[in-house]
């Protein structure tokens, strides 16, 4: 398999070491390795029941990995972190890694800014002293609130959801909700985000609106993505770096471009008569970035 | 040793009276994953309508034992079953798929309904009846001390012996206990290949409330003694029973049953009687923490 | 739905009609048809078949004209009553300052009015407590959306607290009053901390279990707690240690009505009462207002919205819900030693599962995190049986029943409007939200 691979440059930052995942007999990941870099989006694909929700589920603490390392270089803090020894809620607290949902996880009735003043909990929860100082109203947690709204405010500048901060978060329009998900797991400020299918259910234009949003976040936050998608075309586009999961083993691993002329991929994804013609949407997926 | 025994014996008869009860959760959990609070009344209502029964029988004249047995288990079960229909038409279809306590609120509430309602159809008074089966084997002796088993004893035994058989059997085998296991597994799903999901649902209800009755009518029968109240403990304890054998599991029920009714018949034997009840809701607290899928359940993995 | 639905189908409503009769006599046959008795010491039964007969009857028309309602009255009444409580909700909302100051002077007037008796002092005083352990449930049921079936048991703890600090070691309420809610605090982290992992179900069951558990033991434990006799003669509280409610005075205190220079008049110490639990239960609003604006207060209500997305954003789901379950175990703790010093008797009695129902209840019919909602259940729950004393043995069958109700037709309760905890924009919010 890693004669598939390909090397692909850069900073490490996520490091993924012989994950495996199994649930009674079921192998969901077999024996996955590999890394993802700082700055850059790091794109997980792979047909459906490929284990890719799995790998994002193990690296943020919802699944215990039956075997591996997960190793997080924190650029700040200078530290490494061994993720499938942390509890779930310390990973995106102290590693910094955040995460969003396959299927849309907000506080549906409470407004768009409080699911963003939660995002910030643990800074919050320190400035008001656990609480005592903020019961008594002292100047400087209302400092650090305000500090906190402000970072919502930038998020909802960015995600186009400003005038919207008021609403019950339930009640925004779907591909609004996405990107209000995207807002809050950054709220964390996080040094890696895993995005579950952000772009699942949106239309053409909200989908272009999210590959600018994500290449403004690796360039202007400067952390890295890792990113499960569907839309091949919008993979192709965004990503610098691809692992090709199938039945939870890497088949792939390298560029887009790499990875698109792999032949395990085109197997993969089209059975295994080699010589089968691409259907016409994939074909055109594939080659619409080329052109 | 022969104190042990008695105590098991006993043990025994107590665990097949919670096991039946416990079905009744087990099952209504495992289809549409609530906790059906009124289960216990629904077992209260049960020993009435036997009870009612049996004087009914003793008003008109003497009615051959096992015809009188057979006559309160089918009225039991019978109108029993109505009533677990009624009250899951009522209190907690239209609740399907709303925030998820709310069927367990209103559950409580059909709780505190259907207590009082008996209390105030039947009176607050305990009713006690006179033992319909008397007499038993003595096993072995010594010491002065007599380990007995009474025909009462056997006859709850074997009947909880032979309804379980059956309905494992309905569970496995029939079309019905197919349906079952698909709503279980997938309510959206089965309804799309065809499975009457609400049918199903009723039915189950149906189910447990009938095994709930069998329960009712062994315990009229053993203590002789019943009152609007005695569902509350007795679903406590049943309950404790489900999640101990592993909630959804059948044969957990039953198992989580007989080990509760040993607890509790060697607890009173051999400690204090009066802290039997804590010893049950410890035990559920101790599994709850310690192996919350039961003994025989399956564990539950998160879907995120 | 096809015009011809909607018209009246007379022959299938009565057929529908008639089912429900049918089964409604099948429910009552056993139950109600025949009624047990003791004739000479053994049970006996008479025939009443006029019960089954009446409960048909009424449901066969109760259905018919539900059904007819549906198709007709209703939906246009059902419209407009939603209306109604979704305009009272929001005339609630928007003038609640307003809305407060009156209640508020009408309560602090209250006593002072001709209406103020004992009895109605009493009364009101009995309201209250319920009314600030309704507050001191929501913050563990309507804000961290934790189920507490066990609510009872803190203030069971804080009741006995008291009772026995007073009893034993002759401390003043004014010591214990905190130190009761300490203890009841730390029985709920002692309990909260295994069970708190839980899901919502089985925490309930749990902490039924655990309301049981301290009953039994208050029952049994006979040299510690007094078993089933309770502990009597516990001692009422001083004027803030400055005076004594009695004619005399004691324990070297001036008598209040001498130390603030009025007649003495022995309402003088049910009045206190009131205005004792009035402040204990405001504070426990207030704490409620201020910390749902707090970090912690905003974590409890996104636990309850999603505890899953609440761990992927870093918080710590067991320390977070185990601070709402010992906040509510601790105001429950004052409202219990309040109890005790105002029966000046307690008993395992007054701490069985009903009391945890009632509590909930309120919490629940109110709606979810309403704090005027409390006020308004309590209102209704606890002086509604009060002024139907008559027909007291059904109070609790009514209780159940409108349990099920409001659960069937508003599960999220009867006021159940969620107010921002901070706004970035000035307009209303809630005009956008129903546009949509």
């Amino acid at each position: 398999m890693s004669d598939q691979s390909q090397e692909v440059s850069g900073v490490p930052l996520l490091e993924v070491e012989h994950l495996t995942m199994r649930f009674g007999g079921l192998v969901a990941i077999g024996d996955l390795s590999f890394t993802a870099m700082r700055e850059q989006i790091t794109a997980l694909i792979g047909p459906n029941g490929a284990g890719k929700t799995t790998v994002f589920n193990c690296l943020t603490g919802f699944y215990k990995p039956t075997e591996g390392r997960l190793t997080l270089h924190h650029p700040v803090k200078q530290e490494k972190f061994y993720l499938e020894q942390m509890d779930g809620f310390r990973i995106p607290q102290v590693a910094g890694v955040a995460r969003t949902f396959q299927n849309i996880r907000l506080f549906g009735n409470m407004t768009v800014l409080e699911n963003l003043l939660v995002a910030q909990h643990n800074n919050l929860m320190r400035a008001s002293g656990f609480s005592i100082f903020g019961l008594l109203g002292l100047p400087n947690y209302k400092h650090s609130e305000a500090e906190a709204v402000e970072l919502a405010k930038h998020w909802l500048n960015q995600v186009g959801l400003y005038n919207k901060a008021d609403w019950n978060a339930g009640n925004l329009p779907y591909g609004d909700q996405r990107r209000l998900e995207i807002a809050r797991a950054m709220c964390t400020r996080p040094q890696a985000l895993c995005l579950d299918e952000p772009a699942a259910g949106l239309n053409p234009k909200e989908t272009l609106e999210m590959n600018e949003l994500f290449q403004h976040i690796k360039e202007v936050e400067k952390i890295g993505l890792l990113l499960i998608e569907h839309d091949m075309s919008m993979v192709m586009e965004v990503s610098d770096h691809v692992v090709v999961l199938d039945y939870g083993r890497k088949i792939s691993d390298g560029t887009p471009e790499h990875v698109k002329n792999d032949p395990a991929v085109i197997r993969a994804y089209l059975g295994e008569e080699e010589d089968e013609e691409l259907p016409p949407e994939v074909a055109q997926d594939m080659e619409g970035e080329n052109a | 040793m022969e104190y042990f025994t008695q105590q098991l014996i006993n043990g025994v008869t107590l665990g097949s009276i919670y096991g039946l009860i416990a079905i009744g959760y087990t099952m209504v959990y495992g289809i549409i994953g609530m906790i059906n609070f009124a289960h216990g009344e629904v077992y209260m209502i049960g020993a009435f309508v036997s009870m009612i029964t049996f004087l009914i029988l003793t008003m008109i004249g003497g009615v051959w034992l096992p015809l009188a047995l057979l006559a309160a288990l089918i009225m039991a079960m019978l109108f029993t079953s109505i009533w677990g229909w009624t009250i899951e038409r009522m209190a907690y279809r239209p609740l399907r798929g709303s925030f998820r306590l709310a069927p367990l609120i209103s559950a409580i509430g059909m709780s505190i309904f259907l207590q009082n309602l008996v209390q105030v159809l039947q009176g607050a008074r305990v009713k006690p009846m006179q033992a319909l089966i008397s007499g038993g084997f003595e096993i072995m002796e010594k010491d002065g001390f007599t380990v007995t088993i009474s025909y009462l004893q056997i006859f709850i035994i074997i009947l909880t012996i032979v309804l379980m058989t059956i309905f494992t059997l309905i569970i496995n085998k029939t079309s019905l206990g197919r349906a079952q296991r698909a709503t279980e597994q997938d309510r959206t799903m089965a309804a799309l290949i065809g499975v009457n999901v609400d049918r199903t649902i009723s039915t189950t209800f149906v189910m447990g409330a009938a095994l709930a009755a069998v329960a009712g009518l062994m315990v009229t029968l053993y203590y002789g003694v019943i009152d609007f109240y005695i569902g509350f403990l007795a679903g406590m304890k049943a309950f404790t029973a489900a999640v101990l054998g592993g909630i959804g599991s059948l044969p957990g029920a039953m198992l989580g049953g007989l080990l509760i009714g040993l607890i509790e018949a060697f607890w009173s034997g051999y400690f204090t009687i009066e802290y039997k009840d804590v010893a049950a809701f410890s035990i559920l607290v101790l599994v709850l923490i310690f192996r919350p899928t039961g003994l025989l359940g399956k564990p539950e993995i998160e879907k995120v | 739905m096809s015009v011809q639905n909607q018209k009246l189908d007379m022959l299938a409503l009565l057929k529908e009609a008639g089912i429900a009769a049918l089964i409604a006599a099948a429910l009552a046959l056993p139950l109600a048809g025949f009624k047990t008795f003791d004739l000479n010491g053994t049970l006996t039964v008479e025939p009443r078949f006029n019960h089954v007969l009446i409960a048909a009857v009424v449901v066969f028309f109760g259905r018919l004209l539900i059904s007819i309602g549906q198709k007709t009255f209703l939906p246009p009444i059902g419209q407009a009553a939603g209306n109604t409580a979704g305009s009272i909700g929001h005339i609630i909302n928007k003038n609640k300052t307003l809305l407060l100051v009156l209640l508020l002077a009408a309560a602090i007037i209250f006593p002072f009015s001709p209406m103020a008796n004992r009895h109605s002092l009493d009364l009101a005083v009995y309201v209250l407590i319920y009314v600030m352990l309704g507050w001191g449930l929501n913050i563990v049921v309507g804000l961290a959306g934790l189920l507490d079936l066990g609510y009872v048991a803190f203030y069971a703890v804080g009741a006995y607290s008291y009772a026995l600090l007073a009893t034993t070691y002759d401390l003043s309420f004014w010591i214990c009053l905190p130190m009761a809610g300490i203890f009841a605090a730390s029985f709920g982290i002692i309990l909260g901390f295994p069970v708190l992992r839980l899901r919502g179900d089985y925490l309930a069951i749990v902490t039924l279990g655990f309301g049981e558990i301290i009953r039994v033991i208050l029952l049994n434990w006979y040299e510690f707690t007094g078993g089933p006799d309770g502990i009597a003669s516990i001692p009422k509280p001083s004027f803030f240690g400055l005076a004594e409610f009695s004619k005399r005075g004691k324990d070297g205190l001036p008598p209040f009505h001498e130390l603030m220079g009025i007649e003495y008049s022995s309402l003088n110490k049910f009045i206190f009462f009131y205005f004792l639990i009035m402040a204990l239960a405001l504070i426990t609003n207030l704490f409620t207002l201020r910390i749902r604006k707090l970090p912690v207060g905003r974590a409890w209500e996104a636990l309850r919205e999603d505890e899953t997305a609440c761990r992927s954003l870093g918080i710590n789901p067991t320390n977070t819900k185990l601070s709402a379950f010992a906040i509510g175990a601790m105001f429950a703790g004052f409202a219990g030693s309040f109890f005790a010093t105002r029966q000046g008797f307690i008993s395992p009695e007054s701490f069985t599962f009903i009391e945890s129902a009632i509590i909930l209840a309120i919490v629940v019919l109110g709606g979810m995190g309403s704090q005027v909602g409390v006020v308004l259940a309590s209102l209704l729950l606890v002086l509604g049986p009060e002024i139907f004393r008559e027909l007291a043995e059904y109070r609790m069958l009514a209780f159940g029943g409108l349990m099920v109700l409001v659960m069937v037709w508003k599960p999220r309760g009867l006021l159940s409007n969620r107010a921002p905890t901070i706004r970035l924009h000035n307009e209303d919010p809630s005009e956008q939200g129903a546009a949509k």
